[in-house]
This record gives structure tokens, sequence and C-alpha cells, in this order.
């Protein structure tokens, strides 16, 4: 009878903390949802739109927002997806068994720096460099490109771009180094049986095999940079602004968020920037939910 | 493709895979010295027990912030600890429908959601009621993001304990939730342990959700209804000033949060490698 009562309190507690999780981010949907209904009732569609950002006239479009946290987390994609790439081959196929463990530890560090200190690093280090170095050579070799023109003015699109890139090459490198490490080592043996070298075992054997899980691990990459936000408001400019030009500053997302937060004064601000944040919510919620999925489905479906 | 040409894309790839990862490393190295050499030099001993000070005026610290992140840090734990080792043990001892899938599968996707959307969700539940911001929805927001990584490290340290060592128990007539309790988690703990030390790590550093419910407080401050300092917010307030001053003292604090993080990640690396052999 005891034994019993103990079993049936200690599994209780257990299906709460399971319970709570699950609820946890069915109450942060409904909230956001709650609170962003008044601005949902007054701009409709019209919020994704528009791109006048007027506090005066209570006008508020989101387009900007959304234009620029798309247009920085898919640069730092294009950007961090090639490297990681790069640093799990070298990691799982040509790294010495010993030597495995230290350097991606080195890799992983990059993921423990917290994004404040992105920020820091983007604001004071990287943002100059952009401005006086790598805008004007960009300018100089690509310079017919839309992309590049304008004055580089340090902050803008391609800063929040390169901080960002370097803070989700943990992210997808360490994953798929996993998958990479996971894929048979008779498959490679079979093709250097075949006569292959070692860049076509890995091309066409490891990297095919892996295809999926690495294509998996970009998105949840890309996932990652939507939702960053201390280092992007940092580096990103805070100007409201839809511009092709990678040198121009822009807005995101959160730093829309963060910024509009400490002056917001009245009901619909608020939940202007509550939707805002369901749009992030559902954006991420989405995107590594899909990303999720297929790698669970797959380390379990085997 | 002749043999030749062949044996040169080898050699080029592999070199430019090697070049990536010099890449991702020199990131590394740049940022942290980054923080080191802007940072080291302004570290001094008094800005450890003063609280911040007005632009131009000479000294002044970050003790309070300190204070505050250490409150905020151990409200994160009491939350984020208890229930996500118990999110591990339910989805290996208890669960096997499709509650656990979608446990597990929300944790998943929780580890790497966007914190600040946790800080705007403690501002509607807590702050916004409460009508102030404080301490405890700080240390609840953090708690929420490091339940996850919590859970995760728990539910692979569980996962690896040998089924042996449960039916050990049960044939000694032990009860199934003494068996978790004292066999299961306890030969977990290394796992376990190694995940606490990585989400303290990772909480430590966070900022976007601090600035939605603890604020930001520049006293000493323990209340827990009250807005309260972190090494975070308060380096983030510094570091965006126009202040030279603040900027130096942003990259001191910085520095300090550096190794603190660093510091854990190691530990908990090195716990774990020690472990494994």
């Amino acid at each position: 009878m005891k034994k019993n009562l103990g079993d049936k309190i200690f599994k209780g507690i257990a299906l709460f903390s399971s319970l709570f999780v699950i609820l946890l981010v069915f109450f942060l949907f409904v909230e956001l949802l709650i609170y962003s209904f008044p601005s949902i009732k007054k701009f409709g569609i019209y919020f994704f739109i528009d791109k006048i950002w007027d506090p005066v006239t209570e006008r508020y479009g989101a387009l900007p927002a959304i234009y620029g946290t798309i247009v920085t987390s898919i640069l730092a994609l294009l950007i961090a997806f090639p490297l990681s790439i790069g640093i799990a081959i070298f990691i799982s196929e040509l790294a010495p068994p010993a030597l495995k463990r230290p350097l991606s530890f080195i890799i992983e560090l990059l993921g423990a720096i917290p994004s404040l200190i992105y920020g820091m690093w983007g604001l004071f280090s990287l943002a100059p460099l952009v401005q006086l170095k790598i805008g004007p050579f960009l300018q100089r070799i690509l310079g017919f490109l839309p992309f590049f023109q304008g004055y580089p003015l340090g902050v803008g699109y391609l800063t929040a771009g390169i901080v960002l890139s370097v803070m989700i090459i943990p992210t997808i490198s360490s994953l798929s180094r996993e998958i990479l490490m996971a894929v048979p080592i008779d498959q490679r043996e079979a093709g250097y049986a075949l006569g292959m070298t070692k860049w076509e075992v890995i091309w066409k054997i490891v990297l095919g095999n892996a295809r999926s899980g690495i294509f998996a691990a970009g998105i949840l990459g890309l996932g990652r940079a939507l939702g960053e936000a201390v280092a992007v408001t940092m580096v990103i400019g805070n100007f409201p602004n839809i511009s092709v030009s990678l040198f121009s500053p822009g807005v995101t997302i959160t730093s829309v968020i963060i910024n509009e937060f400490a002056e917001a004064a009245g009901q619909l601000k608020i939940s202007v920037l509550m939707e805002l944040a369901l749009v992030l919510f559902l954006i991420t919620f989405l995107i590594m939910g899909l990303a999720r999925y297929y790698i669970l489905k797959r380390i379990e479906g085997r | 493709m002749s043999y030749k040409k062949r044996k040169i894309v080898n050699k080029l790839m592999l070199t430019i895979s090697v070049f990536t990862f010099l890449i991702g490393a020199f990131f590394l190295f740049w940022i942290l010295g980054d923080v080191f050499l802007k940072g080291a030099r302004y570290i001094n001993w008094r800005m450890f027990i003063e609280v911040p000070k007005p632009p131009g005026v000479p000294g002044g610290g970050i003790g309070n912030a300190l204070v505050g992140t250490f409150i905020l840090t151990i409200l994160a734990s009491i939350i984020g600890v208890p229930i996500g080792i118990m999110v591990g043990v339910y989805v290996n001892e208890y669960g096997r429908g499709k509650l656990a899938w979608w446990t597990k599968f929300l944790t998943e996707v929780l580890t790497s959601f966007p914190t600040i959307i946790i800080g705007v969700f403690v501002y509607i539940i807590l702050v916004v009621p409460m009508k102030s911001f404080s301490a405890l929805a700080g240390g609840i927001a953090l708690g929420i993001i490091m339940l996850p990584i919590i859970a995760k490290s728990a539910d692979e340290a569980i996962k690896m304990v040998p089924i042996s060592l449960r039916e050990a128990a049960y044939a000694l007539g032990i009860p199934k939730w003494k068996t978790i309790l004292r066999v299961v988690i306890p030969s977990a703990s290394g796992g376990i342990i190694t995940g606490i030390m990585i989400g303290i790590a990772r909480v430590m550093g966070e900022t976007a959700p601090l600035l939605f419910t603890s604020l930001n407080n520049v006293y000493w401050s323990v209340s827990l209804t009250k807005p309260i300092g972190s090494l975070t917010v308060t380096i983030f307030n510094y570091a965006t000033s126009p202040y030279d001053d603040w900027r130096n003292m942003a990259y001191a604090s910085a520095f300090i949060l550096v190794l603190l993080v660093l510091f854990l990640n190691i530990i908990a690396r090195l716990y774990a490698g020690k472990r494994r052999k």
C-alpha cells in the first residue's frame, strides 16, 4: 500500500513536469496571441506590408523588421553553412582521433560565448572594420551589384549577418559533425576499395549519405539566427528601412522589440510589439519544429 | 577526370576544409582576445564592491550586478533543475506514448528557442500583473530557459543507465520511485551535473529576457519583488552608452562574465571527459 502511494506521487511529479513543458509552449502561444489582439484587429494584414513606423500617428508596419530579420539570417546562413560543413568534415574525417574532442570543443566554445559579447565584438571591432576595410573592398570588386551600393556605415545588415554567422557556426557544425560520424565506416571503405580519393569518398559517400541531416542542421542554424536578439540589436543600426544594399542600417524583429519596448507607452504599442514576438514565435517554431522533427525522426527512426 | 586532376581536387578540397576550421578557431580567439585585451586593464578590486556611478565620476563598479546575477541564477536553478530532471525521468522511465514524444519534441524546440520570446512571455504573465519588474520575473524567465537544457542532458544521461541496474533494484523489492531516486539518478548524476553547469553558464550570459523581466537596478538590492541589476544588462547599458569610461567598464565587466562562462564550460567538459574514461 505504502509502496503504491510513493510510486503514484513520484509518477505524478514526473508527469506534471512533462505537462509543464507542453503547457508552457501552449501558453506562450496563447498569451502572445491574446496580447497582440488589439494590434491584429487594428492593422490586420497591413501590419505585414506597411513599412511606416510612426508612434506619433500610431501607425506601425512590420515590413522593415521582417525584411531585416530575413536578410540578416539568410546572409548568416550563406556564410556559416559552407564554413560549418568544412569544419564538420575536418573534425570528423581529417583530424587525428585523439584531437577530435579538443578540436570540436574549440568550435563549441564559440557557442558558449554570450550573445552580448558577440554584440560588443561586432559593434567595437567588426563594425569599424566593415566600414573601413571590408566594405570598401567589397565595393571595389562587387560594386556593380545592388547589394554593395552606397557608403558602408559600419553597422547594418552586413555586419549583423557576419556576427550572426559566427554565432550559428557551432550549431550547424557540431550537429553536422555528429551526422557525418554516424555514417558507417564500411561505406567509406567501400569507396576507397573502388579507388576513390579521400575527397571523393567524403563528397560522394559521406556527404551524400548525410545530406538530409546536414540540411536539417542548416535549418536549425537559420532558426537560431532569426531569434537572436541582443547581438543583432547592437550592430543592425536601428533605422526602419528597407534597402537592398547590405551596407545600410536596418531593423530586425528582435531589435524593434528591444528598442521600442523601453519607450513603449500605451496599450497599442505594447500590443504591436507582442504581435512582432508572435510572428517570431511562429516563424521559429515552424522552422525549429521542422528541423527537430526531422532530426528526431532520423535519430530514432533507425 | 584524369587521375592527376582528381588528386589535385582532393588536395585542394582537404586544404579548404582545414582552413574552414582555422577560420572558426580564429573567430574564437579574436572575440576572446578582444574582451581580454580591452577588459583586463580596467579591472580593479574596487569594482567588485561598488555600484555603478554616473559617467564622468571616477570609480564605480558592478558589485550589485554580480549579486543580482547570482540571485537570478539561483532562482533559475530552483526552477530549471528539478523540473528538468523530472522531465528526463518521465520520458525514460514512464513515458512511452504520445505525451513523451511531445515532451521530447518541445524540449528540443525550446532548447534553441529565441530567449527574447521567453522574456516577453514572463513580462505578460508576471510583470504586468505585479505592475513591476522584479528579480522573481527574471529568475523565472531564466529558469524556463534553463529547463530544456537540464531536461535534455538528464534524458541522455538516464538513457545510458543500464537496465540491469534497475532490475537488480527491483529484485531486492525496492519500489520503482526509490529505484529511480537512489539508483538511476545517482548513476546518471555525471551527465546531469554537466548539464547543470552548462545550463548555469548559459543563463548567466542571457541579456534579452532580463530586459523585459528583472530590468536593471543601479543600487544594491536583494529583494525578489523589485528590479535587480545583473551583469549582462549592466554591460549592455554600459556598452551602448556614448561615454568612454562606461565602455571601458563594459569591457572590464565583460571580461569577468566571459571568464565565468568559460570556466563553467571548461569544468563541465573536463568533468564529462573524466567520467567517460
